[in-house]
């Protein structure tokens, strides 16, 4: 159920949890592509929603185990993120950063918050400013994938950026 | 949320006059050396205290728990017993429990007073020696029966170990509920024996890593509630709580110095990384104790407050955590871990000789105790997900939580890595703090 309660946090999501309940917990695949949500592509979010920004940009990159170093696949996203982000400056954005379980509370809380920092300085890099960018780590306490295996680990080391402001 | 932490005992510790051989030299037959490695449970009978009502039962029934629970005691199932005491003042026949290999013996009353307190008394006897060890009276009001019980299995602890007990003690821990990727974390408090739970918060922000004051009324602990995780100060008493410091970014990993008057705890700096600040509880005024880009977290101080102890991956090597202690002014920070494995949570005895740690290794995580130079290294738990150990007041016992089967629960094991116990819980639950003693 991890991807529901990660797309719940995102109103214009909602109506796609339906459709997502029937897939359950089985959520070994990252879920921020347009194929994976039944989509079949970019038509059907509004250009510049919050949902075309989750559907087709893809609001989350992952990391090594105990690293927060900005992968060649997270760059990708995070430039796709930035280029949407500069277009529509109507949106303040909070970078969530986010942890495994396989390591302790506190120190995962710190490095949450280091991928979090991590992910907001590439977007300035690329453009975004800084003004617009809040973050938050919640170490390991909101995984979005629940089972005790790799595949779940490696969907929650992962920085989200989310939305919120005018025009969601 | 009024909740009375301690409406006391009427702490009235009077040894009874009256008493044969009042702490009597001749004791050395019943005692245990807890610093042996392999200690053998001693065998003890613990008889109904005697009392008009079911009140003498269950003051039995809790002061063997928590004496089995040790694993210092092996109390003698009573059907096992010859003689029946006869009341609280005769000296039992000791014939009839040496025989049963009872060492040590102990017998006791309890009534309701005119006043509406509760009167305990116990004795302890030295069953080969034919003697008193021990005895004492006290006075409690009726809320306290689980203390007065706590308390008397404490004394006879200390008596015959030598070493304080740790029963009269609270541990304040996260209650946790729902699903584990929407986990309702609530701050609950309850007794060391799980009993009592009170809920402290109401669940709607997340907390975490809550911890006594050395002067047991006040907790400090971390929570999302303004949004913005932060340090915050609980007094359980009132309820009444206050943010610590007035800190930019994110602050947690809080904990008391030993005077109770300074919390320390890592803030996050706006370049990623985390350094350890102490604040000042009266003046407010903080003080940065290290200054590195490097994850430093979990502080913990020395009981004399001279030295912290520390999680730092200041080292490199693909961010790998290790532990490092440091002068309480933030000078001289040097590692002392350097087995195979991730260290962290480092946690300062109460005793000051070894610092307990959760170590990341071959796929396990593992609950350990190292002298505080890092020397002697010992495992005493390992297990697919556990961290967080929390010291009881005596040194001699750790609690923390282990993940399995859907959640976590509270695990206690002794400094022997032998006796290690599940503390009964209603709900999930993590992050356990030890409180001292009471008072």
């Amino acid at each position: 159920m991890g991807r529901i309660a990660a797309l719940t946090r995102n109103p214009a999501m909602i109506a796609l949890v339906a459709a997502l309940a029937i897939t359950g917990c089985a959520s070994k695949k990252t879920p921020n592509s347009a194929a994976d949500l039944g989509l079949n592509g970019a038509g059907a979010a509004t250009p510049g929603s919050a949902q075309d920004f989750t559907v087709n940009i893809g609001d989350r990159i992952f990391f090594d185990t105990d690293s927060s170093s900005i992968r060649a696949d997270a760059q990708t996203t995070l430039s796709r993120q930035a280029q949407w982000l500069n277009q529509y400056r109507q949106y303040a954005i909070v970078i969530e950063g986010h942890a495994d379980e396989r390591g302790t509370r506190e120190y995962n809380l710190a490095l949450g918050a280091r991928r979090a920092a991590a992910t907001r300085d590439f977007l300035v890099s690329k453009g975004v400013a800084a003004n617009r960018l809040k973050t938050i780590s919640y170490g390991k306490e909101r995984p979005v994938a629940v089972c005790d295996d790799i595949s779940c680990w490696s969907q929650n080391r992962r920085a989200v950026t989310t939305l919120s402001g005018a025009g969601s | 949320m009024k909740f009375i932490l301690k409406p006391l005992l009427m702490v009235a510790t009077i040894a009874l006059g009256s008493m044969v051989g009042a702490a009597a030299p001749a004791w050395a037959l019943v005692e245990i050396n807890v610093n042996k490695g392999n200690v053998e449970p001693l065998p003890i009978a613990i008889t109904d205290f005697q009392s008009n009502d079911a009140l003498g039962a269950q003051i039995t029934e809790i002061v063997t728990a928590d004496l089995k629970r040790s694993g210092l005691f092996a109390p003698i199932d009573k059907s096992a017993f010859i003689e029946k005491i006869s009341g609280p003042d005769a000296t039992p026949r000791f014939d009839d429990w040496k025989v049963i290999n009872a060492q040590a013996l102990v017998t006791g009353s309890v009534g309701k007073e005119a006043d509406g307190r509760i009167r305990a008394q116990y004795r302890l006897w030295d069953t080969f020696a034919g003697q008193q060890m021990a005895g004492e009276q006290f006075f409690a009001n009726d809320a306290n029966t689980r203390r007065v019980a706590h308390i008397i299995a404490d004394a006879i602890y200390e008596r015959i170990t030598g070493e304080k007990g740790y029963f009269d003690t609270r541990v304040v821990f996260v209650d946790e509920s729902g699903a584990k990727n929407a986990r309702k974390k609530r701050l609950a408090i309850m007794d060391q024996d799980g009993a009592n739970v009170r809920y402290l918060s109401d669940g709607r922000a997340i907390v975490l890593t809550p911890r006594f004051s050395p002067n047991r009324q006040e907790i400090t602990y971390m929570s999302y509630e303004s949004g913005q995780p932060k340090v915050y100060l609980l007094q359980i008493e009132t309820g009444q709580r206050e943010l610590v410091g007035n800190f930019p970014g994110m602050t947690f990993a809080p904990r008391f110095s030993p005077d109770g008057q300074k919390v320390i705890m890592s803030l996050l700096r706006d370049d990623g990384n985390s350094n350890i600040f102490a604040m000042d509880l009266r003046s407010r005024s903080t003080t940065r104790l290290t200054d590195s880009t490097a994850i430093d977290t979990s502080p913990s101080y020395s009981p004399d407050g001279s030295q912290i102890v520390f999680t730092s991956d200041r080292g490199g090597g693909s961010g790998r955590s290790q532990i490092y202690v440091m002068g309480a002014d933030g000078s001289n920070p040097h590692r002392i871990s350097f087995g195979d494995g991730v260290y962290s949570t480092p946690v300062w005895s109460p005793r000051g000789d070894l610092i307990a740690f959760t170590k990341q290794s071959g796929g396990e995580f593992q609950i350990g105790v190292m002298k505080t130079d890092g020397s002697g290294e010992r495992i005493l738990s390992s297990g697919f997900q556990q961290e967080g150990p929390t010291w009881a007041p005596n040194g001699r016992v750790l609690m923390f939580f282990r993940d399995s089967a859907g959640g976590p629960k509270l695990v206690s094991v002794d400094l022997t890595g032998r006796n290690e116990q599940q503390i009964p819980t209603a709900n999930y639950a993590s992050d356990p703090a030890w409180s001292p003693l009471l008072e």
